[in-house]
């Protein structure tokens, strides 16, 4: 019996290839309880490792006494940074170009810092020995501030470093001070300020907070005496670089290294850089010959393994009278805590903050960062962006609203007037980027249209007069953003970690049968690259997306790469997987040709094989090319059918969207209530919209989380005063406001399929639209500036230092 | 320390063990019984990532001692797919709405479902979202798993949903 004849429809159908709303293959796993994450996974004898921690912001640690520990049932060491020290790894290099003490070095700098490591054969035997572990400590005066920092006689944090006044990126001007970067030319935009018709200047805070993953960061180390072989099992966003830094720290040859991120549980930047406690465990399993866990919980983890954002940052616009901005001038105090642990390229101290001249056509623009150190935990981390991408957006787009107020006009309009012109693509900024593509101005139109925005303004204006004669206690704000983001790191020239570039990878192999399989240099933690990846390869190869399985996170398997984090993986990884199914597909044809009986070029693709051109009955499906290449290969051709691609992007991309929110204060409790969110995003071409949808509606979550409460705040004495779930903000599905989804699409011109990356525009988008909106609310009444986060209590103090209580 | 005995029925099965009192109740699932399925994803009792069905309520079992779950009967997400080995309506609904991302939350947010469809089978969807408070997902937004356990609640009544039709 014949198989039935497909329609053309049916064959490009059931390839489910790129657009279409492809169901995940994760899910089935995940849905049955049946995911394998790094908590999950039991070895022979594995023992566990916990942390004793300070107490203390600042002290000097006097003595460290585990003789009380060892006796406790189940304990078999403890280790502290004399340890550590006989292997040389009492402190470690971070990503930036800093060291920081694995274990506590004569001093600590932060609250919950570690300052022993406990193992013992049960997580409770050692949160036992943790409780009976005796230190002493000298508390220091705590540096909290960060506006303190530099003053003369502020405390002295990094005693290592008091002789050293240059460090990873230049010359330091202070004991506490790290570095200065600056772009841009300062002479053109300090004359485009002197001559300016208008000018503003405000000090806008991004407040510290955290990504806080649900799944806390933890690891398995197992090291084999006899082989010399070291296996950590960990939550790794970038496991090559890790079984890099881990072979460099070790010494352990890296062929002998194997590091395996299992399924990831979230990982919004938490999970890029290396934590004390994964050279713990490392060193626990050499010293005991024992697998050794180590797991983090939810206060550790939100107290001492990274934070994002403490970017306080002091803007000015220059702009005509009637409304064109002339010059931008940004001074940046970064607060990095008490090591300089920051996820960046190395070569990029602030990241990607010079994308901070947004989606405007600045002429000229001068930035300077300013970072420090404070007795706060060290991090920096990407929390879904870019690096520092999302505090650029939200500095430019709370800057740009303050400049609309001032002129009177306007935001939405004020923003129209000064955006980068379609036909000015590719954009040189003043900041030094070249913006690949964009199309702004239909964006924002389409975005405008969609949400009533002259409805929502002429409601408004009712509303408010409705307050002002004292019909009603609610103020109504109306947010407005439009973002570009940078994402896609990094063309090697001028991305790298520690040296590491930062290209990405692909390795694919098609199988005699017609399946394949792809490897990747990244790793998923809830992006569903195992659907959309062979989504990709299934339209470039016309092999079904059933038929392919990606494998991540095996660095024993998997070609180098760096990893997923700065929404690289589709820019990056996306374009690694072009490149190889394209290779594929080139000695397909020449099979093809072959077993057709014509020349190469007499052959066109067609969905899922080549035919003759003139001739489609004449053809040739990948299933049955694939078979040739292995059994009968064209005389002279290697048989097989693989290919490698490392990817090394010639650009970054620039994805870009116009966000609104429509929200309502009630001056009496503070509380708000979001009535509409709306969010266009342009990521170029989209390989599955299900995924994309789901990937804003989570990092718009993320954003709403940020902008209206969640913070990691310290009191002046270095307490944390949100260190659980208790304090620090995640909403619930209760408070979670409803999503409304949109795009254009203007595909990038040097991605091989065109596609930008979303997974992190709408944290960037997000949280200037939210804050816009509660500043919009309260403008009338005359404020300006209102700082993050915004939460019921301290909308409620700014209603009172308004009056609005009397 | 000296280890008490316990016996429940775990999924349908009957288990016993012996266990130090102070161990909890998601430490005994997932490192005595292998049942990896309920997550750990805090230290308050706030994010439901551990959340099992026992004697019919919805427990947080990170805040539940082993020895306090003698006798009962409890069901985790290992025990939800139907005897023929499918996916029950709400692992499905999941699925076909895009109601997981990194799927750590998911075990947890099921079992609260599955719960909440026995209270009110036809659940508004302020119904819902009150109803899976004490689940947090830091990578949904919530939206899709609202209309994933509308998708099941249908199902189970002998509905379709509407939105699944793509
Ligand atoms: S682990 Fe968070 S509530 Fe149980
Ligand atoms: S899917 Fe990741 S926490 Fe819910």
């Amino acid at each position: 019996m014949n198989a039935p004849v497909l329609t053309r429809e049916q064959r490009e159908a059931k390839l489910e290839g790129m657009g279409c709303k492809r169901k995940r293959v994760e899910d089935i796993r995940f849905t049955q309880g049946k995911g394998n994450y790094v908590d999950d996974l039991k070895l022979p004898g594995m023992l566990f490792g916990d942390f004793v921690r300070s107490p203390y912001a600042h002290a000097r640690v006097k003595k460290i006494d585990g003789s009380k520990a060892e006796k406790v049932p189940g304990v078999l060491a403890v280790i502290t940074a004399e340890t550590l020290k006989t292997v040389n790894l009492a402190w470690m290099p971070t990503l930036a170009g800093d060291v920081q003490m694995v274990l506590a070095d004569g001093k600590v700098l932060f609250q919950n810092q570690e300052v022993a490591f406990v193992v013992a054969v049960d997580r409770y035997a050692a949160a036992d020995g943790v409780e009976a572990v005796e230190v002493e400590y000298e508390d220091l005066p705590a540096l909290i501030d960060p506006f303190k920092a530099l003053a003369p006689d502020a405390p002295l944090l990094r005693e290592d470093l008091k002789d050293k006044m240059t460090g990873a990126h230049g010359p330091r001007k202070h004991h506490n001070h790290i570095f200065e970067w600056s772009m841009g030319d300062k002479d053109l935009t300090d004359a485009a300020f002197a001559k300016a018709e208008v000018t503003t200047k405000d000090i806008i805070s991004y407040h510290r907070t955290h990504p806080t993953p649900l799944e806390t960061c933890q690891c398995v180390a197992s090291f084999d005496k006899i082989k010399g072989e070291l296996t950590v099992w960990g939550t790794f966003q970038a496991p090559h670089v890790i079984r890099t830094v881990a072979s460099l720290l070790s010494k352990i040859p890296e062929h002998k290294i194997h590091v395996i991120a299992p399924d990831i549980g979230g990982g919004f930047g938490n999970k890029v850089g290396a934590y004390p406690g994964y050279i713990c465990a490392i060193v626990a399993s050499i010293v005991t010959g024992k697998p050794v866990k180590w797991v983090e919980d939810r206060i550790e983890n939100l107290t001492a393994t990274s934070f994002a954002r403490d970017y306080h940052m002091t803007t000015e616009i220059a702009a005509t009278r009637d409304g064109k901005v002339t010059g931008l001038r940004v001074h940046v105090l970064a607060d990095h805590g008490g090591f300089d642990a920051c996820a960046d390229p190395s070569k990029w101290p602030a990241g990607f903050f010079n994308i901070v001249t947004g989606s405007y056509d600045f002429p000229v623009a001068h930035l300077v960062v300013d970072g420090i150190y404070t007795n706060k935990a060290p991090g920096g981390v990407a929390y879904r962006c870019s690096f520092r991408v999302t505090e650029a957006a939200y500095c430019i787009e709370r800057a740009m609203d303050i400049m609309a107020q001032k002129l009177g006009m306007d935001p939405a309009e004020f923003r129209l007037k000064n955006f980068i012109k379609r036909e000015q693509f590719p954009y040189h900024s003043a900041l030094g980027w070249e913006y690949d593509s964009g199309d702004y101005h239909t964006a924002m139109n389409k975005a405008m249209e969609a949400i009533n925005y002259k409805g929502l303004r002429a409601e408004q204006a009712a509303k408010r007069e409705a307050f002002k004669r004292g019909e009603t206690r609610e103020i109504m704000g109306i947010g407005v953003t439009f973002f570009t983001e940078i994402v896609g790191a990094g063309p090697s020239r001028n991305c790298d970690i520690l040296g590491v570039a930062m290209f990405d990878s692909c390795e694919i192999r098609v199988h005699p049968t017609g399946a394949a399989i792809a490897r990747m240099g990244t790793k998923s933690q809830g992006q569903g690259h195992e659907t959309t990846y062979a989504q990709i390869i299934a339209t470039e190869i016309g092999i079904a997306a059933d038929n392919i399985m990606v494998e991540e996170g095996n660095t024993d398997t998997a070609p180098y790469g760096l990893g997923t984090y700065g929404s690289r993986s589709t820019p990056v990884a996306g374009a690694a997987i072009a490149m190889a199914a394209r290779k594929i597909k080139a000695k397909a044809q020449m099979i093809a040709a072959y077993m057709l009986e014509v020349h190469e070029d007499d052959l066109e693709w067609d969905i899922d094989g080549f035919r003759v051109k003139g001739l489609p009955e004449k053809s040739k499906s990948m299933t049955e090319i694939a078979w040739a290449a292995y059994n009968k290969p064209p005389p002279g051709l290697e048989p097989g059918l693989e290919a490698v691609s490392y990817y090394d992007p010639p650009n970054m991309t620039y994805p870009f969207g116009a966000y609104f929110c429509a929200m309502d204060i009630d001056v009496d409790t503070g509380v708000y209530k979001v009535r509409r969110f709306y969010a266009l995003d342009d990521c170029g071409t989209r390989i599955n919209p299900m995924i994309i949808e789901g990937q804003v509606h989570g990092g718009l979550t993320e954003a709403f989380a940020i902008a209206m409460g969640q913070e990691i705040r310290y009191d002046e004495m270095g307490n944390v005063l949100t260190g659980s779930f208790m304090d620090f903000f995640v909403p619930t599905a209760v408070e979670t406001p409803n999503w409304e989804t949109d795009f254009t699409v203007t595909p990038s011109p040097h991605h091989p399929i065109g596609a930008k990356g979303v997974g992190e525009s709408p944290n960037v988008g997000g949280v200037p639209c939210f804050s816009n909106a509660v500043n919009d609310a309260f403008s009338f009444l005359g404020t300006k500036h209102i700082q993050m986060p915004h939460d019921y209590w301290r909308n409620w103090v700014v209603a009172e230092g308004l009056g609005l209580h009397k | 320390m000296a280890k008490a005995h316990v016996k429940m029925t775990v999924n349908g099965k009957e288990v016993e063990s012996l266990v130090e009192p102070r161990t909890l109740l998601i430490h005994y699932l997932r490192e005595h019984l292998n049942l990896t399925g309920p997550h750990i994803g805090c230290d308050t009792t706030h994010c439901g990532a551990c959340t099992i069905d026992m004697d019919g309520k919805s427990v947080k079992s990170c805040t539940v001692f082993t020895v306090q779950a003698e006798g009962a009967s409890i069901t985790t997400i290992e025990g939800m797919a139907n005897p023929d080995g499918s996916l029950h309506a709400l692992q499905e609904g999941f699925r076909i709405m895009h109601g997981l991302q990194c799927g750590f939350c998911t075990p947890g947010m099921i079992m609260r479902a599955h719960r909440l469809l026995q209270e009110i089978p036809n659940p508004s969807e302020d119904q819902i979202r009150f109803g899976i408070a004490g689940n947090l997902c830091r990578c949904t937004g919530y939206q899709n798993i609202v209309k994933a356990i509308q998708y099941a609640a249908a199902k189970l009544r002998g509905e379709t949903f509407a939105e699944a039709a793509e």
